[in-house]
């Protein structure tokens, strides 16, 4: 198997982008960046003002929401810090996403018109923009980052929340590792103020409601707007890679066996590292599971950070841990993560 | 190392298990007809390949995370048992399927007149959560079969199906795992993702009589007809199968994909991402042109796709000797993110049979397309096929199936 290298960080969380701005954070007690939720008593870390017409041309803004955009945005950090911006015809992306940002101005009206199923539909055939379908589909965060940004080899989306986020890393990785993938770019991104997201992740009961309390205090998840893409590389052939990704592992299964699975993931992790990063999401028993199974308690948690962000979590974890050994504060960092209601996943990553 | 099949297990509007859908298929039987489980009045498209239950006709119809689990569980239980296979499954669950969202009838039962109510209201509805979560269908699959690791839930829209083989046969080729289920299920059906659908020009507002509506390759298709459906594969390293005696009933020979750059939902003018995907699909089953006798199309029955699809057919295969092609979309509409297991499943029983599923509904040939369509299903000696799925934000994926 050939050694895969993280050559390119593109990180997007309610702090603002890119590592100048992230790396302060690695030193653990910044403030969050908070705001309340429009439509839930909750507070969410916001989507920050980001330059997007670097990237992103206007016609291609009005193909996409901010969840997209903010998705493509960092994957276009990645690239152009990976220096691959001529390479990408042959980068393959593998990307984890949920649903996108529904209308919810015409949502609103139609909770508040109350209609019988035929007027549902009338609505709903009155009022929708054709090009909004395109925006939700998951796949299309991939799409778009094709379209934007010319990738255009093997494009594939997983579904499954915070575990997709970690086995679409992990696919990527092993095509790198295994010399299918000469060239990977893997990521997530979630926007936080999102009735739907609330609606779903509330249905969990693990929204938290009071004030903001930083984790493991904290018991409920706080959403958060993050993008985060890697680019991975085969050992070689990046002249500036950042860090080497030693190690990721993904399992599922039942809750019950939550806390054994993650352990054993840990025992394939090898050395004891000088960083812990958990991508926990404050969910109260997941997070709990995670800590339980952690040889001592992580230096960082992502979500006080950045808030949960769902798929985009663990990405984000790997972005972080990026940053601590390409600025020099650590040698070897581990990653861990369970999902709110399934999957496990654990990453090492090593100082070249 | 080669993949084998070992099992094969679908459900479509023309059949609740793989043989029945494959009868069907065989004869040119449509699966087409007028949607009951809710009302279609305003819409511009009326009919649908449907899978309904019993609770369909009673105005409240399943939930499409319901739907899914139903015929995926369908599927995939009919290929483990073709296989041989029970108790827990020593390898992963790759499976094509839809986003879904909680829809308008359990929102509106919410009871509440904006979106801080329905907030409120929904709270640790815990039934809710584990329909409505992105990972919530492919987890209970997963449980259900008590599949290894994290089940993927593939989505790269019409091609998810085609995605998930693809993911499971690299899994195999790495030595990860020494067999996987692979499949998809779709059930988008339901009025917003149907009445979304149409907003985008993509279905057929044709309507009658149903069953001629689903008409690839013809002068007057004008759009796809939505299906419901699942198909699922048991795959295994063909070292695996034999070593367990178990029947091998063809082979995953290879697949490519190509990222469309151009645009969400069309080709580029020159094709050369379809072609970069056929092709590919080809080298990486060290075949040439020559040895595909069959392609089952993708076949949507739009004018764009028919078009660009076959366009880059015969720059693949060359115009004179391209192979016969036909879409199995004509009868059972287009099951999106099934739509590549099905018809992987679909060219599997052909090359068993050495049998071509016909087009149906070839009355007015588009003189433009050059192909045989196969109008009506014949014998036909081919030992390798090839399937095709273009999905939507173009992400193109091409299957190689070979003969046992």
């Amino acid at each position: 198997m050939t050694p895969v290298m993280v050559t390119g960080v593109g990180l997007i969380s309610s702090h603002g982008e890119g590592r100048g701005v992230h790396t302060p954070l690695l030193a653990g007690g910044a403030a969050p960046v908070l705001a309340r939720a429009k439509d839930a008593p909750c507070d969410i870390h916001p989507t920050p003002e980001l330059p997007l017409d670097r990237f992103i041309p206007r016609r291609e803004m009005r193909q996409m929401e901010p969840w997209q955009r903010i998705g493509v945005h960092a994957a276009g950090i990645a690239i152009e810090e990976a220096g691959l911006k001529p390479q990408v015809a042959r980068m393959d992306v593998t990307v984890a996403a949920g649903g996108g940002e529904r209308d919810a101005a015409l949502d609103a009206a139609i909770l508040a018109a109350k209609p019988g199923p035929a007027g549902v539909h009338k609505m709903l055939l009155e009022g929708l923009r054709p090009t909004l379908f395109l925006a939700q589909l998951p796949n299309l965060l991939a799409g778009s980052i094709s379209i934007t940004h010319g990738v255009a080899g093997s494009s594939r989306t997983l579904m499954g929340e915070e575990v997709a986020g970690a086995e679409a890393a992990r696919v990527a990785a092993r095509r790198v590792a295994a010399g299918t993938s000469p060239l990977a770019l893997t990521g997530a991104a979630m926007t936080s103020d999102r009735p739907e997201l609330l609606l779903l992740y509330g249905f969990g009961g693990a929204l938290h409601q009071g004030p903001w309390a930083p984790l493991p205090e904290r018991q409920g998840m706080v959403l958060g707007s993050v993008a985060a893409f890697l680019t991975l590389e085969p050992e070689g052939a990046n002249p500036a890679p950042l860090a080497r990704l030693t190690a990721i592992e993904t399992s599922q299964g039942r809750p019950e066996g939550r806390v054994a699975r993650l352990r054993a993931l840990l025992g394939r992790m090898g050395a004891a590292p000088d960083m812990i990063i958990s991508t926990a999401s404050g969910a109260p028993a997941a997070t709990a599971d995670e800590l339980a199974a952690l040889p001592r308690a992580p230096d960082l948690f992502t979500a006080d950070l950045f808030g949960h962000s769902a798929e985009a979590a663990f990405p984000a974890g790997l972005a972080l841990a990026t940053y601590a050994i390409a600025e020099g504060r650590a040698r070897r960092v581990l990653v861990t993560g369970c999902g709110q209601w399934r999957g496990e996943a654990a990453a090492v990553l090593e100082a070249i | 190392m080669r993949v084998a099949v070992t099992g094969i297990g679908m459900v479509t509007a023309v059949g609740r298990d793989a043989a029945s859908s494959w009868a069907a298929i065989r004869a040119g039987r449509s699966g087409v007809r007028d949607i009951t489980r809710f009302d279609t009045t305003g819409m511009k498209a009326r009919v649908a390949a449907c899978v309904d239950y019993p609770e369909d006709a009673s105005g409240t119809p399943l939930v499409a995370p319901e739907r899914l689990r139903r015929m995926g569980e369908a599927a995939i239980a009919e290929a483990l048992a073709q296989a041989g296979l029970s108790g827990p499954f020593p390898g992963p669950l790759c499976f094509g399927l839809p986003p879904v969202e909680i829809e308008w009838p359990q929102r509106l039962a919410l009871g509440a007149p904006d979106h801080a109510g329905m907030i409120a209201a929904g709270a640790g509805i815990a039934s809710h959560y584990q329909d409505f979560l992105l990972g919530g269908v492919a987890t209970w699959l997963a449980e259900r079969f008590e599949t290894q690791g994290v089940p993927q839930a593939v989505t790269t829209a019409c091609a998810s199906g085609a995605s998930a083989i693809q993911l499971a046969i690299e899994a195999i080729r790495r030595g990860e795992a020494d067999c996987a289920i692979a499949g998809g299920a779709e059930a988008s059906l339901q009025p917003e993702a149907f009445i979304r659908f149409g907003l985008l020009q993509a279905l057929s507002g044709r309507n009658e009589p149903p069953e001629a509506v689903s008409r690839p390759f013809t002068k007057s298709r004008d759009g796809f007809v939505m299906g419901d459906g699942a198909g699922a594969l048991v795959l295994e390293s063909e070292a695996h199968a034999r070593a367990r005696g178990a029947t091998i009933l063809g082979y995953i020979l290879g697949v490519g994909e190509a990222a469309d750059t151009f645009h969400r939902t069309r080709s580029s003018p020159d094709g050369h991402a379809i072609v970069a995907a056929m092709e590919r699909a080809l080298a990486d089953a060290g075949l040439t042109p020559r040895d595909v006798g069959y392609i089952n199309a993708h076949g949507t029955s739009t004018p764009e796709n028919d078009k660009m699809e076959t366009l880059a057919a015969k720059l693949v295969f060359g115009a004179e000797a391209a192979p016969p092609i036909s879409s199995t979309k004509s009868m059972i509409g287009h099951t999106l993110s099934a739509a590549g297991a099905i018809e992987a499943g679909v060219c599997l029983l052909a090359l068993r049979d050495q049998f071509l599923p016909p087009t149906i509904n070839q009355d007015d040939p588009d003189p433009e397309i050059g192909m045989d369509t196969v109008p009506v299903g014949r014998p036909h000696g081919f030992r390798a096929a090839l399937s095709n799925s273009f999905g939507f934000g173009g992400q193109n994926v091409c299957v190689v199936v070979g003969a046992a």
